[in-house]
Formats: C-alpha cells, sequence, structure tokens
C-alpha cells in the first residue's frame, strides 16, 4: 500500500464566478490529486459547464484557480457548432492541432478507429467524413482523439456522451477506462449518470443551486 | 462569412461603403478610399458591438444596411448614384487595378496566416479560445478582410451588388465540396470564372457588366445545388 499521497495537479479556493450579478458558482474549493478521475455532477444549471469554462481560463473569476506547472489540458467540448453542410472532414478537423500525420493515426487507433482489420473501411470512411455528419457517438471519439493529440496531462470532458445511444455510450466509457489505465491523465468529466459516476469515478465534486 | 453563418453581415457591410463613396465623391477622391474609409468605421463598429454587446448579428445588418443606404442615397450626387449602386468596369483605371492585385494579394497572405485559427473558432469558439486562440481579434482581423474584399469591389459591381460575389461563389461551393480544401478550390473558381464570364457576357450583349456577373454567378450556384453532395 502506497502511503505516499499523490500530488495535487488542480487547486481551486474559494472560487466564484458571476454574470452582471447572477452568482453561478460561490465559495467554491476543492483539488485534485495527479492521475485522478474526478466526476462533476449537479443539477442542470448548477454551473457545471461553467466551472469548465473557467477552469479553461475563458471566464473571468474571483478566488484562485492553481494548476500545476506541467498542466496540458485536452478539452472535449459538449457540443460542436459546426453542421452537416461545413465542408470539413475528420482528418481536416484533426490537423487543425497536430500537423503530424502520424500523431493523428497514433490518437485515432488510442480511440479506437484502424484497431480492428474488419472495421478498417468504415474507420477510413470515417476519417473522410465531413464532421458535422459523424454519429454521436462517432464525433465523441473523435473529439477524444483531438484532445489527445499533444501528449495532454488533463482531460476536461464535458458530458462526454450527451446524445450518444448506449452502444456508443459503452464504448465511449471503455476508451475511457483504457485510456485511465494505459496513460497517464487526469481526468474530469461532467456526468448526469450515477453508475458512471460510481464506476469511473475516485471522488466526486457535487454543484449545487445553493448560492 | 457563409461557413461562420455570417453572409448578411457581408452583404451588409457592402452596402456600407455607399456613404464612403459619397464622400469620396463629393471631395474629388477616389471613390474606393472612401468606400474602404467607411467599411473600416462599420467594420469596427459591428465587431465591438458583437464582442461587447448581446445584440444579435441580424439586428445589426438590419440597423447598419438601412442607415448606411438611407445616408449613401442623401449624400450621392444623383449623375454618379447609379454608378455606385451597380457599378461601372469602364470606370475602372490603372491605379484602381493596382490597389486590387495589392489587396487581393494582402488578403490571400492574410487569410492563410488565420485560417486554422478561424476554421476552428468556426468549429467551436470554446475549443479554440482553450488552445490559446484569440478569437476576438481572429474575428475582427476576418471582418476587416471581409471589409477589403468589398472596397476592392465596390466600383466593378456597386454597393448592391458586391455582397453577392462575397456569398455566392461560397454557397455554391459549399453544395459540392467534400472538404475544405475542395471547398477553397470550387469558391475561387466560381468567383474567377463568374467574373470572367460574366463580362464577356456583358460586353457581347452590351448590358451592365455587375448584374451580368452576379447573375453568372447565380447559374453555378443553381448548377451545383442540382449536383449537390447528399
Amino acid at each position: 500500500m502506497n502511503l505516499m499521497e499523490k500530488p495535487s495537479i488542480l487547486k481551486v479556493d474559494n472560487l466564484k464566478v458571476k454574470f452582471n450579478d447572477h452568482v453561478i458558482l460561490d465559495d467554491l474549493s476543492f483539488d485534485v490529486k495527479r492521475d485522478d478521475t474526478l466526476a462533476v455532477v449537479g443539477p442542470n444549471g448548477a454551473g457545471k459547464t461553467v466551472l469548465f469554462r473557467t477552469l479553461l481560463g475563458l471566464i473571468s473569476y474571483e478566488g484562485k484557480i492553481e494548476w500545476a506547472n506541467d498542466v496540458k489540458i485536452g478539452y472535449v467540448p459538449q457540443k460542436l457548432a459546426v453542421g452537416t453542410d461545413i465542408p470539413l472532414t475528420v482528418m481536416e478537423f484533426l490537423k487543425l492541432k497536430e500537423k503530424d500525420t502520424k500523431k493523428i493515426m497514433e490518437a485515432l487507433t488510442l480511440v479506437g478507429f484502424r484497431e480492428k482489420a474488419e472495421h478498417i473501411h468504415h474507420d477510413i470512411r470515417v476519417i473522410k467524413t465531413r464532421l458535422g455528419s459523424l454519429s454521436g457517438g462517432e464525433l465523441q471519439r473523435i473529439l477524444m482523439a483531438y484532445a489527445l493529440l499533444g501528449d495532454p496531462n488533463v482531460l476536461l470532458l464535458d458530458e462526454p456522451t450527451a446524445g450518444v445511444d448506449i452502444k456508443g455510450e459503452e464504448t465511449f466509457y471503455n476508451l475511457f477506462k483504457r485510456l485511465k489505465k494505459e496513460a497517464d491523465l487526469t481526468i474530469i468529466f461532467i456526468t448526469h449518470d450515477r453508475e458512471v459516476v460510481e464506476v469511473h469515478a475516485d471522488s466526486v465534486l457535487k454543484l449545487t443551486h445553493e448560492h | 462569412m457563409v461557413l461562420k453563418r455570417m453572409s448578411l453581415v457581408g452583404d451588409a457591410l457592402s452596402h456600407v461603403a455607399l456613404p464612403g463613396i459619397a464622400v469620396g465623391l463629393m471631395f474629388g477622391i477616389n471613390p474606393m478610399l472612401g468606400a474602404l474609409a467607411a467599411l473600416l468605421i462599420a467594420t469596427f463598429g459591428i465587431w465591438y458591438l458583437s464582442e461587447h454587446s448581446e445584440i444579435y448579428p441580424e439586428a445589426l445588418v438590419g440597423v447598419f444596411f438601412t442607415a448606411s443606404l438611407s445616408l449613401g442615397l442623401l449624400l450621392t450626387p444623383e449623375p454618379e448614384l447609379l454608378e455606385a449602386l451597380f457599378g461601372n468596369i469602364d470606370k475602372i483605371g490603372i491605379t484602381d487595378g493596382i490597389f486590387t492585385v495589392i489587396g487581393a494579394a494582402i488578403i490571400f497572405a492574410v487569410t492563410f496566416l488565420i485560417s486554422k485559427k478561424l476554421l476552428l473558432g468556426i468549429v467551436s469558439e470554446d475549443l479554440a479560445k482553450s488552445q490559446g486562440v484569440k478569437m476576438a481579434k481572429i474575428n475582427l482581423i476576418y471582418l476587416l478582410l471581409v471589409a477589403l474584399v468589398v472596397a476592392l469591389g465596390v466600383k466593378f459591381l456597386g454597393t448592391l451588388l458586391t455582397g453577392a460575389m462575397v456569398i455566392i461563389p461560397a454557397v455554391a461551393a459549399k453544395n459540392i465540396a467534400k472538404s475544405i480544401k475542395s471547398f477553397q478550390i470550387f469558391a475561387s473558381f466560381v468567383g474567377i470564372i463568374s467574373a470572367v464570364a460574366g463580362i464577356m457576357i456583358a460586353r457581347y450583349f452590351a448590358i451592365p457588366s455587375g448584374p451580368a456577373v452576379v447573375l453568372t454567378g447565380v447559374f453555378f450556384f443553381v448548377v451545383s445545388y442540382v449536383f449537390k453532395r447528399k
């Protein structure tokens, strides 16, 4: 048994976020240990996505957010603004972040594409497909591949299986389990699914409306 | 503008050129420069309001379109009004040609430099910002490029039709392109062919070149719609 406590990769102290006069997050303090998985839960409107956007530095706030010096964040947003009519292929999307095709292929393999010989034709078709034409499950795995480019040590996943069917959800959480095992990753994810929290999370942050 | 779902903002920007042309004519300076000055002011206005207020872009378009058109119609001397609204290729001189070549080179170079960030912002502004992309800056540069495109086009197509050539080649290309790369190629191709074929048709039938160019572009749009990717 390892008695050494893992170091923190994120420390949040007395965080407050408000839009105009409306307080969204108030007096929020927590820390996340390196390589842990934190589930963020709470009702709609409790500020889960706002918390993510604040952690990413997209929203101004009061209080303290301290990431470790070596932090590299991969972010999977809940949804994209891209419709089926935008002619951006999956490969072109991934190339927006990484020039090296070999690294892109590695990330795609990691999220389950190009893995099995019998799926190879389907997977090659997916790479050439318009981003907006993917199924919910495929899009989530592509967003995960995008997040994994650039070797992040933290993943922020905003409701990664919202709008995905049961099979797609199962595939996604199998990938989730494998990533936790194979890569040194700290994962912070938003979910509404209690079972997912029980199976995958090391700790839980529950946000409420009480502020 | 089409991929950003801001087509009508591009169209409204072209109308903003009218008061600029009018002021240029009044003071005897190149109307293209007058148009550019008016466009720059409007671009900063649209950008500032879209970044710092919650006014919908459609509402901004409505306000800028009607205000500019009204102001332009009041200020433009009547003999030049038709030309300002619909353009006249015969009035384009060597100086305008030089401006256009330099302007086009700047547009291509800057677009190339910001294209990845711009595309990422179209996919998700949050994703782009999380990677450190300053989206407000990229959006402003982009609007300024559109303003420059419009300024270069107003003397040829006029303030009412220039917006069409910002939109039509891109919409036509979007119908048939399989990727962003092919979208860029198709859009450039439709733009160039529409301009060249439109001018030749206008010469042959002795009709104004502006409407001929725009209608040629519309023809390509219809063809692209027929062969649209399912």
